[in-house]
């Protein structure tokens, strides 16, 4: 199934949820509302003409002049042999999206360092925790107005560098 | 007659700080810490082919156990903490070898915001080993130079007012 396909499967399944693709491109995309996130991803793998049965990657964007974070899918289907990606825009000031947790366990991973490095709230999530940064860690280094502290904990995070 | 002209092939003369020192680094215990990919090459170093083995290292799995830490790789913020309560479980006289780039000054993750900057931070480092990652035959080096620094040093001289100070 090509991705045209798979908007037209979804559109007809989600008339709310599912908004327009940009299929003109290397990896076809669709938009999807954050609210419906959860619901579509698992008719997406329960369909049998659908499939989706791998998680390839899950990781976040911060457009911070458009006011939104982005949550970006990348699916594959192992029977099918077929990509679809799946962008999902949470808004900046409280971002909250569903988890996927539930349709693929690898997605807990995946979600914790969004989380982590861009600060979205993933209801539903067994065990949203830091991943990479310290448990105390403030902030969110991937979101474009971070500011990295002076010092964590008396270790200086300031060193001349020639590259300054 | 003394006992030296006696049975010269059997006496050997020394100091006493000399004869300590000498003990304490022909046995160097080092903690088994690798980070990142340094740790291949401190592998490497222990194994047949460098054979960091002759100089009286053994690498041991805990750091009560052990006399060195070699820091072989990039040190995170999170590491960072970690790493200091390891070193202060280390009994004395204990040494810090900081291998590689990214443990001497965050080498190529410096501007990163998880990356510490060089576990000189955290810790005193006796003998930093540049490279990236070093070879095997560079920590035979530093290991090396840390033994010269060792048979240098003066344990039963109290330090006074006056040592201290020259």
């Amino acid at each position: 199934m090509d991705a045209a396909a798979i908007h037209q499967r979804l559109r007809a399944q989600f008339p709310a949820g599912v908004g327009d693709a940009v299929l003109e491109t290397k990896d076809p995309w669709i938009q999807i509302e954050p609210n419906a996130i959860a619901e579509v991803c698992a008719f997406l793998k329960g369909d049998s003409d659908l499939a989706f049965d791998c998680l390839t990657n899950e990781t976040g964007v911060d457009y911070k002049a458009e006011g939104y974070i982005q949550v970006v899918y990348h699916l594959f289907s192992y029977k099918h042999r077929h990509y679809i990606v799946l962008k999902a825009n949470a808004l900046r000031d409280n971002p909250v999206v569903p988890t996927v947790e539930n349709v693929w366990k690898a997605a807990n991973w995946l979600e914790r360092e969004i989380y982590d490095l861009l600060g979205i709230t993933f209801t539903g999530h067994s065990d949203l925790r830091r991943l990479l940064m310290p448990e105390d860690w403030i902030g969110y280094p991937l979101r474009k107005d971070f500011v990295e502290p002076e010092e964590y904990h008396g270790i200086n995070t300031r060193r001349e560098s020639l590259l300054r | 007659m003394s006992l030296i002209n006696s049975m010269p092939e059997m006496v050997v003369t020394t100091k006493a700080d000399q004869f300590l020192n000498w003990t304490r680094k022909s046995s160097v215990w080092w903690m088994l810490f690798g980070l990142a990919c340094c740790a291949i090459e401190m592998m490497q170093t222990q194994g047949p082919r460098a054979d960091v083995d002759r100089f009286g290292t053994a690498p041991r799995a805990a750091p009560r156990q052990s006399d060195l830490m070699i820091v072989a790789g990039t040190l995170t913020l999170k590491m960072a903490l970690r790493t200091k309560i390891l070193y202060e479980q280390m009994p004395e006289p204990r040494y810090v070898i900081s291998m590689g780039s990214c443990a001497s000054c965050g080498g190529l993750f410096q501007l990163a915001y998880s990356v510490c900057d060089g576990v000189d931070k955290v810790i005193p480092v006796d003998v930093y080993v540049p490279g990236c990652p070093p070879r095997p035959e560079a920590l035979t080096e530093g290991i090396l130079k840390l033994q010269e620094k060792m048979m240098q040093e003066k344990w039963l001289v109290r330090p006074t007012s006056e040592t201290a100070a020259a």
